[in-house]
């Protein structure tokens, strides 16, 4: 069952120590990825969207709690590598990452010609010259002009610098990249030019994407499939074109109508409250206290229900 | 004015305070940084605002929309009176503050509030929330400390941070972004005044925080009859804030209008790439490439000769749109915009 998606995640359980208690910044997702799709993972700040991205590629800082689950990357699990396993066959060659800011990501010393072909030249084991070709025609993939490969970073402009980001992720032909707000620093069109840039990456070379972001808008240039966190937990999974016009889960409900639209009048609504602390998350549903629509029963853990192919966190749809 | 005037004058709300006309009138505003040379001479200037005009009307909310690097910012800061002009003026309440000096500067900074855009770091970190709040009004010449608490009270009261006394002795560390953002609008309300700027007061929030600060800024705008301008980069927040847009493009406003007749009619090339690359979530967008002008915004020290859009636009009239600047045409009342089609 596994081995037909690209990459399926199995209970994921994320925990950090720190001096009040474990930090459940994820805490058992599941969710799973098809091959030339692209899921966004939609929330707030803080609610372990970032985490979960770095749980899958396993780069943990050093306070680990806790780390399990499975992961399945083209159906063999990666969690049972070993740590040089895991570089060697995993980080980059099979899904690289667009770090927030990537834009700021750049080293500055470097030209970034010579950052962006390094990846090429470990882990496809390219001499220089070769690798600097192959960064060429990844430019060209991302529309920077091949003159720019001898620039240095600070002679790009935010734009250009994200794209550099996104043409060394794809360096390595992954297939999966994981981008984490790839565009909440830049502008309206700059914006617009790299969700074309990643559209066109995804139609021509059959890449997928992980996209996490908190920009709910954007998101839907992109997005195939939409999974919503809260508070370290997956609670809704969908396809984009039944779940932008109409969302199951109380929060995912709220979170769209406080997205401000352009076209269309609209009433905004935002949410009460403030999401729990993942030091000590409520028992029960976690969404619960700001939940308009909570009943007794949400003072258990709810399940995750299955409804048409979609999956909601939520005892209203039992 | 001595500080019991003072005080007195601030506890009323008078926003016309019997004059007439705009409260702040921009005229012809220029702002131009100079480029030195190393050693000697200079090497040019920096032109990011570059003759800009308007008019806000009291208890009136506007929207400046531009792209980074497009001189809004600049544009903002020498309303604020922190840049002084290099040409044009800045008519604030009949008084041309390009001539005060220090005292008047002063008289006119009780009257602005400055809402920033990064919450964390407008407040000082070593300052409790009370102190952040006392600050402007020591300046200012409260000088009962009775009076400042009590303004201090009711300022966080229609800001809406409650319980208020658990507030007070917090450190903004302590506060989500949110809650940062409410001292910072209190911060800018505790002088009464009738004028505020906001430069991009959401962009660095969650969404759902987002629409809690710009409903409170709303409802502080209509409630205290406050002359607001709105900067922002995101065209979406816009409609539910303001009711003039100016769109600014390369030190220069490109188009003014009010904002439903800008949204159902825009007319300048550069306001209608704007629109079409702001989404709403529509799983249709993924289907489609948007079109986007080539190229990006020009450099300020040398800008196009004519129209600064011209490079990048796809309707450019050659020998006209590269000549000429366009001056501001009116295809109807109330509706401006400086572009050769709609000679």
């Amino acid at each position: 069952m596994a081995d037909t998606k690209l990459l399926n995640v199995k209970k994921l359980l994320l925990h950090f120590r720190t001096q009040h208690g474990p930090v459940q910044a994820v805490d058992g997702i599941d969710f799973d990825l098809d091959y030339n799709r692209a899921v966004v993972v939609l929330g707030e700040s803080g609610c372990g969207k970032t985490t979960l991205a770095k749980a899958i590629l396993r780069l943990l800082p050093r306070n680990v709690e806790k780390y399990s689950g499975q992961v399945f990357l083209s159906g063999k699990d990666i969690m049972q590598l070993t740590d040089e396993e895991f570089r060697l066959s995993v980080r980059w060659a099979g899904i690289s990452m667009v770090p927030q800011a990537a834009m700021n990501a750049l080293n500055p010393v470097l030209r970034v010609g010579d950052q962006i072909f390094e990846p090429a030249s470990i882990h496809l084991g390219m001499k220089r010259g070769d690798a600097l070709q192959l960064a060429l025609k990844m430019f060209q993939h991302v529309g920077v002009p091949a003159d720019f490969i001898n620039r240095y970073p600070f002679e790009l402009s935010g734009g250009m610098r994200q794209r550099v980001a996104i043409a060394m992720a794809l360096i390595t032909s992954p297939s999966l990249i994981i981008l984490d707000e790839p565009t909440s620093a830049l502008d309206v069109l700059t914006q617009a030019n790299i969700f074309n840039v990643l559209k066109r990456i995804k139609k021509e070379l059959g890449t997928s994407f992980i996209l996490i972001t908190h920009d709910i808008a954007t998101s839907s240039e992109l997005a195939d499939d939409v999974a919503v966190m809260y508070a370290g937990q997956i609670v809704e999974t969908g396809d984009s074109t039944r779940f932008f016009p109409q969302p199951l889960h109380p929060y995912s409900q709220k979170l769209m109508a406080s997205v401000p639209r352009l076209r269309g009048e609209k009433k905004l609504e935002f949410i009460v409250g403030q999401p729990p602390s993942l030091i000590n998350p409520p028992t029960g549903c976690r969404f619960a206290e700001r939940c308009a629509q909570r009943f007794a029963r949400c003072d258990q853990e709810p399940l995750v229900i299955q409804k048409d192919g979609r999956t909601v966190k939520c005892w209203l749809y039992n | 004015m001595s500080a019991e005037e003072m005080t007195m004058e601030a506890v009323k709300i008078e926003p016309d305070r019997g004059k007439t006309g705009a409260l702040l009138s921009i005229q012809d505003l220029r702002v131009w940084f100079e480029l030195r040379r190393f050693g000697f001479g200079r090497a040019g200037y920096v032109r990011a605002v570059d003759g800009v005009s308007f008019d806000l009307g009291r208890g009136e909310a506007i929207a400046i929309v531009g792209e980074s690097g497009c001189g809004k910012s600049s544009l903002m800061k020498t309303i604020l009176g922190l840049y002084r002009p290099t040409r044009g003026k800045v008519i604030f309440d009949n008084e041309d503050l390009t001539e005060k000096g220090t005292e008047g500067m002063r008289w006119y900074r009780s009257h602005v509030g400055y809402v920033q855009q990064d919450p964390y770091g407008a407040l000082a970190p070593f300052m409790t929330v009370q102190r952040i709040l006392e600050e402007p009004m020591i300046i200012g010449g409260v000088r009962s400390k009775g009076d400042r608490l009590k303004r201090t009270h009711d300022v966080m009261e229609i800001v809406k941070l409650f319980p208020i006394e658990d507030f007070l002795g917090k450190y903004p560390h302590m506060l989500s972004g949110g809650q940062q953002q409410r001292v910072v609008i209190a911060r800018a309300m505790i002088m009464k005044p009738n004028f505020i700027v906001a430069d991009e007061p959401v962009s660095m929030l969650d969404a759902s925080v987002r629409v809690e600060i710009l409903k409170l800024l709303r409802g502080l705008q209509e409630t205290h009859n406050l002359s607001v301008i709105y900067i922002t980069h995101d065209l979406s927040t816009v409609s539910y804030f303001s009711e003039r847009i100016f769109v600014m493009y390369a030190g220069q406003l490109v188009e003014k209008a009010s904002v439903s007749r800008l949204l159902n009619n825009p007319s300048h090339p550069y306001t209608l790439a704007l629109l079409n690359g702001t989404s709403d979530p529509d799983a249709k967008n993924a289907l489609t490439f948007k079109e986007v002008p080539p190229g990006e915004p020009p450099s300020l020290v040398n800008p196009p000769e004519g129209c600064r859009f011209h490079p990048r636009c796809s309707k450019m009239i050659k020998g006209t749109c590269d000549v000429k600047m366009p001056p501001e045409f009116l295809p109807e009342a109330d509706h401006q915009v400086s572009c050769w089609l709609f000679q």
